[in-house]
């Protein structure tokens, strides 16, 4: 299982690869990887039916209890078939819909790896395993969200996302490890196991509210909802995968998974359903003053995913067992209606609901499967829509907080959405026929299947609903975290419930008609959106940006001399006065011991430096630094370091050829300061110089307590099979480190790339001004 | 700068630093030596042809440019940690073979890594030195 979801990451490296060979086939073929993972879950299905949780572990770091395990139990099986499936029907849709785009490989290739990253995300039992792969997922979506990368909206809009997800994931990873400390196990099952205790515990409610701010920034939960109609940037089955199908709905699966861990305080049902409500609410007044149908669509999802997290919050069994129906009907209509709307855009060469009409005679196949989703999403019999819409009114009906304030915000909403539903799927399609700007025909095959499959699935699964019924309640009993049975039934007799979802339709519809006139009441309200959170999350990161500046440009004048002065002067003033009042000096004991020849290099170096400061051309500067350098590395050869001293050699030698390098550029060695401030620096320099000798001093009279050397030094050739400790050390033993460190190296080279690149492209100006640094 | 000494002792020197950096490389794990100070000696080479010659005499003797050493250097240092995980081992556990080859002496996944840090080293120091160079070209 765990192979099998990693490899997707490999599969993605090969997409460009394949799409430069096989053209609009690759999609089709990449295709073939999630559909044999689809095909491999459902045959798991009968199984986890059964109440088997098949499950696998790789150690990762045992020492620190992280491993990579996977538990597929209901919750995890309907996300996995849903990532994988869909993700199956979005491929084959996108290697057609982005024919003849230069960088199709890369985006089909992101799209695998996005994949992967999602169904790790859902079947990760250990909550470090699982932010990884949450964070990969929000990295991922950077890259496709920006993916038209000439366009500055799109990287806007990519890089929006990726602040607020990101910042989301940070507050997550903080809360896991309150929990980690809480519960005394990274194991969501295991934490589960020990709900009463970790719900007593002190930190149970900073854990918890750090955990909401990252479902709630992932899923697009008001205040933080404004990123997702912008991600709308996307290609169209970015959008449809990643904005409706999966990706968002991460956050609502991370409630679902943590709720019996967490779920069910006084806490959490206020919070989680009073931000759900007021999603559902916000997403569906906002959607109605929409025209671009991927806009509207987004508005919906964010009502939606309102919904599905009111109903976690809600928490009851009658509510979590609507939210997995929701959750399927969703995903179903929502990718077809995504899917269709980048037909239109792609056939007609418009997104604009005003302009399409009468299309079903042009795009006959496009627009069944688009009316069928919408009705799912209007919540029309037989679909599956329809049966979810029953379980939401019924379960907020019967919710114990504040019931006749969710029933009417469950109704309002949904009467919005239907308008929405009916304007997106219906639409476009009746009617007269709209100022298109190029006459339309029927999309290829490879577009209108999936549409059509996910359009006739909402149907079959409404009208063989009972079927479900076994699946779901699995699904719902791991949210749970009891068995329940949730009843699907397209007829629940004559009921409050059902006269709900009448009115619902009918003034539903009502809006539908009247929606060129809600547009326009709703655009009145157009201005009120600049006093909406995302004007206030603008506003902040320019403070952030804005107090960076400040402070940098506080500590780093541009002048190296001045940031050299900050570093050393600060270094003086945190370190000297410790090391005065705690640190032990034995070292008058040790001078008898110097032998000659460490003391003439001792001299070497003193006598390089000294000829350093006293050159007269930089070139003898760089010599004198260069004896220093040179007589260090012999002392520590003298020393018994030998690898140390090879490669503060090497180092040297470069150091030396690098300023040889700029030696050229720099403007000829002339006095610059006065008298005073040369003492000023003279004084610096040493009380530097006698902070390192005192701290030398002191940690050689302290006794050595590691216990590590010995340990290094005895176990380097048994377990590590080298005997140069040294470097066994930096690639075993401390292997991880060294990954770090050559990591940081690259970025600090990327880093001097970019600078130099930068004022390349400024010629001229800058040299100028730099040089009398 | 030009020297007629310093470029004809550069071009002899080539060589033999290059060579000399691998001998580090695989003497490391059981010797002084190692991937870190071999990169750097590599890099030495690298420099006095492109001191001597001016940056596209190195680049040109340079298998790939430095961006794509540092990138593939990582990815060797990252994927020598994986063959463990495979073996159901924790990540980044040596793996080694039970013969030994010549002149690089056992194979195995620390091998691997070093060879990592070797080449990211050398990339990232000639990413820095070409970059400041070409500067001063332009």
């Amino acid at each position: 299982m765990i192979a099998a979801v990693l490899s997707g990451f490999a599969v993605a490296l090969l997409a460009p690869a394949l799409a430069k060979r096989l053209g609009r086939g690759a999609g089709a073929v990449l295709a073939l990887y999630p559909a044999a993972l689809f095909f491999r879950f459902l045959s798991r299905v009968p199984a986890v039916v059964a109440g088997e949780t098949p499950s696998a572990s790789l150690p990762f770091v045992p020492e620190l209890g992280i491993s990579l395990s996977f538990r597929l139990d209901g919750l995890a099986l309907l996300m996995a078939l849903l990532v994988t499936g869909i993700g199956a029907i979005v491929l084959v849709y996108a290697g057609t819909y982005l024919e003849g785009h230069p960088r199709r490989g890369p985006l089909l290739g992101l799209l695998v790896a996005f994949l992967s990253a999602m169904a790790g995300l859902v079947l990760c039992d250990d909550l470090l395993a699982l932010f990884a792969f949450w964070e990969a997922t929000s990295i991922l979506s950077y890259f496709l969200i920006g993916f038209e990368r000439e366009e500055a909206e799109a990287r806007a809009a990519a890089l929006q996302a990726l602040l607020v997800t990101g910042g989301g994931g940070l507050a997550l990873l903080a809360g896991f490890v309150l929990l980690g400390q809480a519960g005394g196990t990274l194991e969501v099952s295991a934490l589960a196991a020990n709900a009463e205790a970790l719900k007593a515990h002190p930190l149970y409610l900073p854990a918890l509210l750090l955990v909401l701010a990252g479902a709630f920034t992932k899923s697009a939960q008001v205040p933080f909802h404004f990123w997702l109609p912008g991600a709308m940037a996307a290609p169209t089955p970015v959008s449809a995968y990643l904005h409706s199908a999966t990706m968002v709905k991460a956050g609502v699966f991370l409630l679902a998974r943590l709720h019996p861990a967490l779920g069910g305080t006084r806490e959490w049902v206020w919070v989680v359903t009073s931000v759900g409500a007021a999603t559902m609410l916000t997403g569906a007044l906002l959607s109605v003053g929409q025209r671009d149908l991927k806009r509207l669509l987004a508005f919906s999802t964010v009502s939606a995913l309102g919904s599905l997290t009111m109903l976690v919050g809600v928490g009851t069994p009658a509510a979590l067992g609507a939210a997995m129906v929701f959750l399927l009907a969703h995903a179903l209509y929502k990718a077809a209606l995504f899917l269709v709307a980048g037909i239109l855009d792609h056939e007609a060469g418009t997104r604009d609901a005003t302009r399409l009409g009468g299309l079903l005679p042009l795009l006959p196949a496009t627009g069944v499967a688009a009316m069928a989703a919408a009705f799912s999403m209007a919540g029309l019999p037989p679909l599956l829509g329809f049966v979810s819409k029953e379980l939401l009114y019924d379960a907020a009906l019967r919710a114990s907080p504040l019931p006749f304030v969710l029933v009417p915000v469950a109704v309002g909403s949904n009467m919005l959405l239907v308008a929405v539903a009916l304007t997106v799927g219906f639409g476009p399609f009746t009617g007269p026929r709209g100022a298109t700007s190029k006459l339309p025909h029927e999309a290829p095959v490879a577009m209108w299947a999936g549409p059509a499959l996910l359009g006739f699935g909402s149907l079959a699964a409404g009208v063989f609903s009972g079927a479900l019924s076994p699946f779901l309640s699995a699904a719902a009993s791991s949210a749970l975290g009891h068995p329940y049975g949730v009843r699907l039934e397209l007829w629940h007799g004559f009921s409050l419930v059902l006269l709900k979802s009448l009115v619902t339709l009918v003034v539903g519809v009502a809006l539908y008609r009247g929606r060129h006139r809600l547009r326009a009441f709703a655009e009145r309200f157009a201005p009120l959106g600049a006093l909406g959170p995302a004007r206030l999350w603008r506003a902040g990161l320019a403070g952030l940006v804005s107090v960076a500046k400040g402070t940098a440009a506080f500590l780093s004048s541009g002048s190296l001399r001045q940031d050299v002065r900050v570093v050393v002067v600060a270094a003086v003033a945190l370190l000297g006065p410790l090391l005065l009042s705690r640190g032990t000096f034995g070292a008058a004991d040790a001078l008898p011991s110097v032998r000659p020849i460490e003391a003439v290099l001792a001299l070497l170096v003193v006598a390089g430096a000294v000829g350093a400061v006293v050159a007269g051309s930089r070139l003898s500067a760089v010599v004198g630094l260069g004896v220093t350098g040179y007589g260090i590395a012999l002392l520590f050869l003298v020393f018994g370091a030998p690898d140390l001293s090879m490669t503060q050699f090497a180092v040297e030698t470069l150091s030396v050829l690098l300023f040889v390098a700029v030696l050229r550029r720099l403007p000829r060695l002339r006095s610059r300061s006065a008298p005073r401030s040369r003492a000023v620096d003279a004084a610096l320099a040493a009380a530097v110089g006698a902070l390192m000798a005192g701290l030398v001093l002191a940690v050689h009279a302290g006794p050595l307590r590691s216990r590590l050397s010995g340990f290094f030094a005895e176990s380097s050739l048994p377990l590590a099979k080298g005997r140069n400790v040294v470097n066994v050390i930096l690639v075993d033993f401390r292997g991880l480190d060294t990954l770090g460190e050559i990591t940081v190296l690259a970025v600090a080279a990327l880093g001097v790339l970019s600078l130099v690149r930068l004022r390349l492209a400024a010629k001229g100006t800058a040299g100028a001004k730099e040089g009398g640094r | 700068m030009r020297s007629v000494i310093l470029s004809a002792a550069a071009r002899l020197l080539f060589p033999l630093l290059l060579l000399f950096s691998v001998f580090l490389l695989f003497r490391g794990h059981n010797d002084p030596g190692g991937g870190f100070v071999g990169g750097l000696v590599a890099a030495t080479a690298y420099a006095l042809l492109s001191l001597t010659g001016g940056v596209s005499s190195a680049r040109r003797v340079l298998p790939a440019r430095p961006e794509v050493l540092v990138g593939t250097g990582l990815l060797l240092a990252l994927g020598s940690g994986l063959p463990s995980l495979a073996a159901g081992r924790p990540f980044m556990t040596g793996l080694w073979a039970g013969f030994a080859l010549p002149v690089v002496g056992k194979p195995g996944t620390p091998v691997l890594f070093d060879t990592g840090v070797y080449v990211t080293v050398l990339g990232i120091v000639l990413l820095i030195l070409f970059t400041l160079q070409e500067e001063d070209e332009a």
